[in-house]
């Protein structure tokens, strides 16, 4: 009998913290949703901001977190992906590359602003592309990079051994072997595991805090050296930065709703991959 | 083929001990003994496959055609082309019928479309599959069953025309009567091809070889004609082997 009640007590607790935790979770999607559907029109999505952003849409802070994520995804997910292949692939198990992997993984638990200052003083700075959409792209990309490849590397190890002794056997070189019988059954896992990293690096605000965001900017940028506005930085100014709180924050909730939306759809499209990736691989 | 005092070592651990060994033209040698060996690692030897392996060290000679396949300039590709390989667990790719014995062909791509269909057809047909797959040449290699996986990885092996055939244990996973095809197969291949075979089972080396060769502790107890090794066996541990005694 006490066996079944401290069997009992122990699930019920299992099932109350489970419970909790999408309690919470719920809270705060609703709160956004309520709060922030009520500026959610067309031209808000397409509009920019008017009088002291009290009024108008975030279309330049969507346009820059679009195009930040994009040289994001340019500047990470080859040179991610080639190290992941190296590392996986080439390296010589030993210290060296234990060393390596070891580095990596600590880099992933980097606070993002570290990697905001290191972005400021490499690129913004010591590479002179000033504060810019290139220096946050490139800072952002860095901060994905850890991820990316280790992403990437579980998406390689998903690949039996015996495909790429199969393709050695038939007399394929090792690149040969990696190109056809290796990369085309990981590309899939590689890609979901980018774009969760890259979900994470969208919604950073540090790393482009320094390097690139702006307050507010009354033009869209016109090259990769201009300034821009953000998603997540321009929430920012809105729930704390602005002299009229009050006033702006229907706007920022509305910010908040698009960037939840805009993750996602990314998470979405993550999920969507794994699913076909698994279809494949049942063959 | 024949080798020539070969030792193997994985890191410091000596795998294989001064084996010497020659290995018949169009004749089917079986590589038997209990499990732990050597009989695969010997075999991974004779194709280079144990290159890819961290640690593995080879001395002695490997001759093909009187050339040792280990020295510096040889390419272990080349070698793998003249020398194929059938591994224990069937190892399709999760590719069409058609492209997993078109494999090797695509690899220097030599071939005109016809000519490649050409050949993967005459492979199949060597393999003793076409008739089976000839209208399933775009289903999935998965779909297939698990004695037609083999063959159509033996398929895949014929398609590069190697002058040898390595087989790991080529029936280990498959039902008595997709073993009896196989070595059925084997039978065939041998007009064509030099085949070695490691085996488990004792039946199956005595049905299909030509040759026994026994391997024990990473020595090469004996080897001789398999009639001979199976009835009149030279040595008391190869006869304690054949008639289950250990192993």
């Amino acid at each position: 009998m006490r066996k079944t009640w401290s069997e009992r007590i122990g699930f019920l607790m299992l099932v109350l913290a489970g419970i909790l935790v999408l309690l919470i979770l719920g809270m705060i999607l609703l709160d956004i949703l309520t709060k922030g559907a009520s500026v959610l029109s067309w031209e808000f999505l397409t509009q920019a901001p008017r009088k002291g952003m009290t009024e108008g849409g975030i279309f330049p802070a969507i346009l820059g977190t679009f195009v930040v994520s994009l040289i994001t995804v340019i500047f990470a997910v080859p040179l991610g992906m080639f190290a992941a292949i190296y590392l996986h692939e080439y390296a010589r198990p030993g210290k060296m590359t234990r060393l390596i992997r070891m580095s990596i993984r600590n880099l992933s638990g980097v606070p993002s602003i570290v990697y905001g200052l290191f972005g400021v003083a490499l690129f913004v700075q010591m590479l002179k592309f000033g504060t810019s959409l290139l220096s946050a792209g490139l800072t952002l990309g860095l901060l994905t990079l850890p991820w990316t490849i280790t992403a990437c590397e579980e998406a390689l190890k998903t690949v039996p051994q015996s495909y790429r002794e199969g393709a050695f056997a038939l007399g394929a070189t090792k690149w040969y072997a990696i190109r056809t019988n290796v990369l085309p059954y990981a590309v899939p896992g590689m890609l979901t595991g980018v774009i969760l990293g890259l979900s994470r690096a969208a919604g950073e605000t540090a790393p482009i805090l320094f390097t690139g965001t702006a307050f507010f900017l009354p033009h869209l940028p016109k090259s990769l050296f201009d300034q821009f506005m953000a998603l997540p930085y321009h929430l920012y100014i809105l729930a704390t930065q602005h002299q009229a709180i009050e006033k702006v924050r229907p706007i920022a909730y509305g910010t908040a709703l698009v960037l939840l939306g805009l993750i996602f759809l990314l998470n979405l499209s993550a999920v969507w991959i794994r699913y076909r990736y698994r279809q494949r691989m049942r063959g | 083929m024949s080798v020539r005092n070969l030792n193997f070592y994985y890191g410091k651990v000596l795998a294989l001990k001064n084996v010497n060994l020659d290995i018949l033209t169009n004749h089917v040698t079986a590589l038997i003994g209990p499990s732990g060996c050597g009989k695969t690692t010997f075999l991974r030897c004779l194709n280079r496959m144990n290159d890819v392996v961290e640690g593995a060290r080879v001395e002695g000679q490997i001759l093909l055609d009187g050339e040792d396949i280990n020295r510096p300039e040889v390419d272990p590709v080349q070698i793998r082309r003249r020398i194929g390989m059938v591994f224990q667990k069937s190892n399709p790719f999760p590719k069409t019928v058609f492209e997993n014995v078109a494999y090797g062909l695509r690899i220097d791509n030599p071939y005109s479309k016809a000519e490649l269909a050409a050949r993967v057809e005459k492979s199949l047909r060597d393999a003793a599959l076409w008739d089976e797959v000839k209208d399933r040449l775009n289903d999935r290699a998965f779909e297939l069953s698990g004695g037609q996986q083999q063959r159509l990885c033996i398929a895949r092996a014929l398609a590069v025309e190697p002058e040898v055939i390595l087989m790991d244990e080529p029936a280990s996973a498959l039902d008595p009567i997709a073993t009896l095809k196989i070595e059925e197969l084997i039978q065939e291949l041998k007009k064509k091809y030099t085949i070695v075979i490691v085996t488990h089972n004792m039946q199956q080396a005595a049905r299909v070889s030509d040759y026994t060769a026994f391997f024990y502790l990473g020595e090469l107890i004996e080897v001789d004609r398999t009639e001979k090794i199976f009835t009149r066996p030279g040595l008391k541990k190869t006869e304690d082997y054949i008639t289950g005694r250990f192993g």
